[in-house]
């Protein structure tokens, strides 16, 4: 089985957001970059998994993005996977980048191709679903689950109050959630072997791009919290009905 | 011309997020001075005459049974299907799970330019610009469209649903539906309970309540404002709370109308899954937690004096306004 894990580089949460050249570009200064946490903790190792049970397993990683991102790249490698692929572009249109990996994608036939839910810093949800449309091929969003049986996939996904489970023939694109797997601590062997790991530096495909930014706002911190008095509980109770209108 | 938006449904009711959805694509209908259309896919108990009241003109239905079970191809390709025969020029979603699932595949379809995340209206007076959601809820970005056709998928809870007189015509479309490679063997629904992440308040307990035996009293708060439980990581770790609680970076990303924080913290990681909430009120022992911080309401005492009081008085005010 081939097995193409999408990754993308996004800043450690508790890095301070803020933004430069009048608030157009995000200020990466002092930024600390990680694999994007879904796209690691749940699709990365879900497919290391899978290659413990089928060694014939190769799993490719895939990140489209410039060489700040070798890093994070060779971290995912230490943690697993036999090789990687950069294309070599920033950009923040999600179709570009969708498109980019989707161009990779048919000509390598993978079975099986991971994203993470959604990137942490855009949250958009949306590269799975749009690799899968460019390449006609099924999707599941939201998955906990995926065992792989033959050549189809028994695949779990959340929905709203519940969660909800069937059966898809491979090849299929699925966005991992929690459930799919644990995260890993990249060992001093795995860390070793990722530095001969192939890393192939590929230059973008010409595609289109549908959006762009305008600019960034950062959220307002709240003004201030309006405290209550412990002993006047029945004030939030007021508030919580009069100014909230909670109930 | 037109505004497409899609209503969504669960076991043959339309969403809440739906009806969001719905009334913010009524107002971008209106910007651009078109119609607002709905599409409904699968069988529905809702008359979807009354979509009227959300100001839409015309409800578009594909009833085959097939489609109560979402398959993301089959429904990418007759929501872009229905958007080419209804000239839609924008299609608006919700941004819930189902929007999470298909939104990007319609616009990929489309060739159209998606913003998934939007919190507010378009700004149309040069281009058309849509802001959203960025970085955990800490920032937003505003993008620019540039494509003839525009998706824009909505964040649940942040757009206000405004209802007012008037039917929908209703036009069954004549597509043909693809044959699913989606076999559904399986579904798993929490009964009894109200679903998080579709919740309108929720109430969440951390660490400082110090054990699952403790939970009693956030039921009942929770039972009184008919809200969704949740809880911080350590909790679901510690199987005091089931997984699906558990609120953050690594478990659900909500967005309530009122989200209370009794005996939690407020870490970073925490918060990326809460802050953003319209209300938060946080009830915590150390003025110094850094949930005050993100709260709007707070409250500095025991929970296990606060809480129970805080029930008791909803209660009153509850009773009091059913005279
Ligand atoms: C990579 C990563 C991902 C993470 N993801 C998540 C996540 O998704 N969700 C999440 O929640 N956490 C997550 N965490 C953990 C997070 O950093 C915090 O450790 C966690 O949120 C703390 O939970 P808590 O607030 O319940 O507990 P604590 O931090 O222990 O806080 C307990 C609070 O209760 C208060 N308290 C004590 N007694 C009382 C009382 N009687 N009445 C009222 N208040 C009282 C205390 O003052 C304190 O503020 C993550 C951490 C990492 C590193």
């Amino acid at each position: 089985m081939k097995i193409l894990v999408c990754l993308s580089k996004s800043p450690d949460t508790t890095s301070k957001i803020a933004f430069k050249d009048n608030n157009t570009l995000f200020e990466d200064a002092g930024v600390q970059w990680i694999i994007n946490p879904y796209d690691e903790w749940y699709a990365l190792v879900r497919a290391i998994e899978l290659k413990e049970k089928d060694v014939s397993t190769t799993i490719h990683l895939i990140t489209v993005g410039n060489a700040d991102c070798d890093a994070i790249i060779r971290k995912a490698l230490a943690i697993g996977g036999d090789e990687a692929i950069r294309i070599n572009v920033q950009n923040n249109d999600s179709y570009y980048i969708a498109a980019q990996i989707a161009e990779v994608a048919k000509q390598n036939n993978y079975d099986l191709i991971l994203t993470g839910k959604e990137s942490i810093d855009y949250n958009t949800s949306s590269i799975g679903g749009t690799i899968a449309e460019l390449l006609d091929m099924p999707f599941i969003s939201l998955a906990t689950k995926l065992v792989i049986e033959g050549s189809n996939a028994i695949v779990t996904r959340d929905i709203e109050g519940g969660e909800e489970t069937a059966e898809v023939s491979l090849p299929l694109v699925l966005s991992c959630a929690k459930g799919m797997a644990e995260q890993r601590i990249p060992n001093m062997r795995g860390i070793m072997a990722a530095r001969t790991k192939p890393l192939k530096v590929l230059e973008p495909a010409a595609i289109e791009t549908f959006t762009s930014v305008v600019n960034y706002e950062v959220k307002p911190a709240k003004t201030s919290v309006k405290l209550i008095a412990a002993d006047n509980v029945a004030e939030l109770a007021r508030l919580l009905h009069e100014e909230v209108k909670a109930f | 011309m037109s505004v497409l938006i899609f209503a969504d449904q669960a076991d043959g009711i339309i969403k809440k997020a739906s009806f969001e959805a719905l009334s913010y694509g009524n107002k971008v209908a209106a910007l651009l001075d078109t119609t607002a259309e709905a599409l409904v896919l699968g069988n529905v108990t809702d008359n979807v005459v009354t979509l009227g009241k959300y100001g839409i003109s015309k409800v578009h239905t594909i009833t085959d049974i097939s489609l109560n079970h979402l398959d993301t191809q089959v429904y990418a390709s007759l929501i872009a299907e229905a958007a080419g025969k209804t000239g839609a020029t924008v299609v608006v979603f919700s941004q819930n799970q189902t929007g999470k699932a298909i939104a990007a595949r319609v616009a990929a379809k489309l060739k159209a330019g998606l913003v998934a995340g939007a919190c507010a209206l378009p700004d149309v007076s040069s281009g058309f610009v849509v802001k959203k959601t960025v970085f955990s809820g800490k920032a937003y970005a505003n993008i620019s469209i540039n494509t003839p056709i525009k998706v824009i998928s909505l964040n649940p809870n942040s757009f206000p649903v405004t209802v007012a007189e008037g039917n929908a015509e209703v036009s069954v479309l004549n597509i043909n539906i693809p044959e699913s490679k989606v076999k559904v063997t399986n579904i798993n629904k929490i009964v009894g309970e109200i679903p998080l992440t579709e919740a309108d308040i929720v109430v969440s307990g951390g660490r400082g309540l110090r054990g699952p035996e403790n939970w009693g009293m956030i039921e009942a708060l929770a039972q009184s404002l008919h809200a969704a439980l949740a809880c911080s990581r350590p909790v679901a770790d510690a199987n005091w709370r089931p997984h699906h609680e558990h609120v953050g970076q690594t478990g659900y990303q909500i967005a309530p109308n009122l989200y209370i924080a009794i005996g939690i913290s407020g870490a970073i990681q925490h918060l990326a899954g809460v802050n953003r909430s319209k209300v938060i009120v946080v009830i915590n022992t150390d003025p110094e937690a850094p949930f005050f911080k993100s709260a709007d309401y707070g409250i500095v005492g025991d929970a296990f004096v606060v809480v129970p009081k805080l029930t008791e008085e909803i209660n009153k005010l509850i009773e009091k306004n059913s005279h």
